[in-house]
């Protein structure tokens, strides 16, 4: 039987390297990606509480945060490619308009 | 079917509803301001219903109280005012199209609910209805590289910070095995552990940023000054309240055994925003930059009636939020007004004598800036001294003097716009003002509310003592 | 044997979450995701969570993932891969999240949890695992399960009124 505890550092390691891609990575699809993967980190923690609590709470969350995940892209590709009409660039340090 | 199950939560039905019906007039009418008007009167009718909403529902995942309902006509008064503001400013931005309206009433749907949540997954999907619909209207000017980029950073730290929300969710989950607010204190007996102190800090962080308390500030300013003025306006309250009083909640139902302990990270925050805020405003040169860093020197205020807790304090919070929403909103249709065909109007420069050119614009942008600032007799002074006065009653008072050397700080870039406006000579041809009715509209309201909240504020403040006692 | 199942998906959604990361070509990363997905479900499969593993890859994999290749294929991204992936202060990025990392590790590590609920996996194997998922969903939590239509039909106006080529008027 695999401990609770391996599979919370599982979902723990997954939300900090996305987290560590949104910081450091400056794509905006990477980050966009690295926001994914924070969600999957938090999706692998509550499914398996859910699983080791017997209580199926933390799946009904999980099933939210793939809809509203899918909301998000959705509408996050959306801003994209406004954005890219008006300046082709996925960088972001390129779409600078405002200073500060 | 029993109807009355559904009771507490008709206004937000009906909310969806019409917010639904406004998305399918737009197929039918041409003239935009018309949705407006439907937009507004769908307030009335949503307000007409809430008188009887009270009560919990939903397995306890649902609340309409006091509290809630107080919050909820902060939410209206802001859709409405900045429903006034869009009208003529779509125009002129040419983009004008009736999804507008609808995603405000959408938005305000998400806030509404995230007022009321007593459960933190209703919490959760309420937030991201609310802020999905209102990275939309960040980014609603779509020909505006400014707007997109706008959109792009808040729609990125939003995300960044629902994430965090998450796993701050999950590890109350996992130590309590609810997600229900009100039980979670039950569960916890009290007890503190490592695992409930980063709980603590995943929600402050997450609830940081929607509220943008500093150092999860940094997308305020580009956000505010590149969206549409009018969604600027909409969002530096709506959002703002309606994440109030989610951590009023959170903090003060649930987590309220823990009171010492995340009390010493509010208290931190809110002294680091105020500096932030109040410091970096000075430097501004944009009026709408200058309102955002305004925006967290503000939230940096209101949150010290979390701090001091109770119903003192929490009604303080609530009535400093209801007279922010406003005179914030009332600066931003003055800035809006300066929005004319060619002219951005956003400028410092642009205000260059703005008393002989437009001296009633002058006038009240000068009442709102003394109303920001916390000179009486304006509301935003009233605001202020509650505050203040709850922090004091509660033990704080040291926080409430830095909050006042804050305050008169804050006076200078305030009472600088107000020099540009009367002390300046205007330079070359005066700009023209885009004037409409329902701006007319929008600011005598929130002029003459800013006045009454300051001369007569009693029935006012006791509005906010009874949604809480 | 189920510890070696365990350390095979948790090693492979390590790595691919690392690619995806790092990668210099965002449809790399992408793909990277794709092959971490399907991982997930499998230790979601070891959760006796079958419906979410099938959620996992028909939404996650099957929808989101495809609409990022169709919006990386639309805009043309051939001079982005000659930048440097990381911005300068990827140290201060780096630290925080590995001091993150340790806070977390070291509060979880002692973590354990009663099975109190009812769920337990007889009772779900009886009801069958989206069944029992389903009378949850739509008993207890039809309220946020409303929510979430409400924030779908947003993501498609607001899909609509950003993306689509003209609007008229």
């Amino acid at each position: 039987m695999v401990p609770l505890h391996w599979y919370l550092w599982l979902g723990s390691l997954v939300f900090c390297i996305g987290m560590f891609g949104f910081l450091t990575r400056r794509n905006v699809i990477i980050m966009f990606l690295s926001i994914e993967l924070m969600l999957n980190g938090v999706n692998i923690s509550l499914v398996a509480l859910s699983h080791y609590m017997q209580d199926l709470r933390g799946q009904v969350l999980t099933l939210f945060v793939i809809a509203v995940a899918a909301a998000e892209a959705a509408i996050g590709l959306a801003i994209v490619i406004a954005l890219f009409r008006n300046k082709p660039t996925t960088h972001l340090d390129e779409i600078k308009e405002m200073k500060g | 079917m029993d109807i009355t199950i559904i009771k507490p939560i008709l206004p937000e039905i009906v909310m969806a509803a019409l917010a639904c019906v406004v998305l399918i007039l737009e197929l039918f009418i041409h003239k935009k301001e018309t949705i407006g008007v439907f937009a507004i009167l769908a307030v009335a009718a949503v307000s007409y219903v809430i008188p009887q909403s009270f009560g919990s529902a939903f397995n306890g995942m649902f609340i309409s109280d006091g509290y809630s309902v107080f919050f909820k006509f902060i939410f209206f008064i802001n859709l409405i005012l900045a429903v006034l503001i869009s009208i003529r400013y779509l125009k002129i931005e040419r983009s004008e199209f009736g999804e507008y309206y609808s995603l405000m009433m959408f938005a305000t749907l998400g806030m509404m609910i995230m007022a009321s949540a007593t459960d933190l997954i209703v919490l959760y999907l309420g937030l991201e209805l609310m802020a999905l619909s209102t990275y939309i209207l960040a980014g609603f000017i779509r020909h505006d590289r400014r707007s997109n980029e706008a959109a792009l950073k808040y729609f990125f730290l939003g995300a960044f910070s629902s994430a965090i929300l998450l796993y701050g969710i999950t590890m109350i989950y996992a130590l309590t095995g609810t997600t229900n607010i009100l039980a979670i204190a039950s569960q916890l007996q009290g007890k503190m552990t490592t695992q409930l102190i980063l709980a603590i800090v995943f929600l402050v962080v997450a609830f940081g940023f929607k509220i943008a308390l500093a150092p999860f500030h940094m997308w305020t300013p580009d956000v505010y000054e590149g969206a549409p003025t009018s969604i600027t306006a909409f969002m530096s309250v709506g959002p703002k309240a309606a994440a109030f009083a989610a951590l009023g909640r959170v903090f003060t139902t649930g987590l309220i055994d823990f009171a010492p302990d995340w009390r010493g990270i509010l208290i931190a925050l809110s002294i680091l925003t105020m500096a932030v805020g109040n410091i970096l405003a000075i430097q501004q040169s944009n009026i709408k930059r200058m309102l955002a860093y305004s925006s967290i020197a503000h939230a940096g205020y209101a949150v010290i009636g979390v701090i001091a807790g109770g119903a003192e304090g929490l009604s303080a919070m609530m009535n400093y939020l209801f007279i922010y929403a406003f005179m914030n909103i009332g600066a931003f249709a003055v800035v809006i007004m300066l929005r004319v065909e060619g002219v951005k109007g956003e400028e410092l420069e642009h205000y260059r004598g703005l008393a002989k050119t437009h001296p009633l614009a002058a006038v009240l942008m000068l009442i709102f800036m003394f109303s920001l600032t916390g000179i009486p007799p304006t509301g935003g002074f009233i605001g202020k001294f509650y505050l203040f006065k709850a922090a004091v009653g509660a033990g704080y008072a040291w926080l409430a003097v830095v909050a006042v050397v804050f305050s008169v700080i804050s006076a200078y870039f305030y009472l600088r716009v107000v020099m540009y406006m009367y002390m300046h000579e205007p330079e070359g041809e005066p700009a023209a003002l885009a004037t409409s009715t329902p701006l007319g509209l929008a600011l005598l309201i929130t002029t003459i509310m800013v006045i009454v909240l300051g001369v007569y504020p009693s029935p006012f403040l006791a509005f906010a003592r009874l949604a809480i006692g | 044997m189920v510890e070696f199942f365990f350390g095979f998906f948790a090693i492979m959604i390590l790595f691919c979450s690392v690619m995806v990361v790092m990668s210099r070509n965002a449809i790399h990363s992408v793909l990277w995701m794709l092959v971490m997905f399907f991982h997930v479900a499998g230790v979601y499969l070891m959760l006796n969570a079958e419906f979410l593993a099938a959620t996992q890859i028909i939404v996650y994999a099957g929808a989101i993932l495809v609409l990022f290749l169709f919006v990386i294929m639309l805009l043309n991204l051939r001079e982005e891969m000659n930048i440097e992936q990381l911005i300068d202060g990827w140290p201060a990025g780096l630290s925080l999240a590995v001091a993150m990392l340790v806070v977390l590790i070291l509060a979880l590590g002692s973590f354990s949890v009663k099975p109190w609920g009812q769920w337990s996996i007889e009772v779900v194997e009886k009801t069958t695992q989206t069944k029992a998922l389903g009378k949850v969903l739509y008993t207890e939590y039809l309220l946020p399960f409303e929510i979430a239509s409400l924030v779908l039909l947003v993501a498609i106006i607001g899909a609509v009124v950003l993306a689509k080529k003209k609007l008229k008027s």
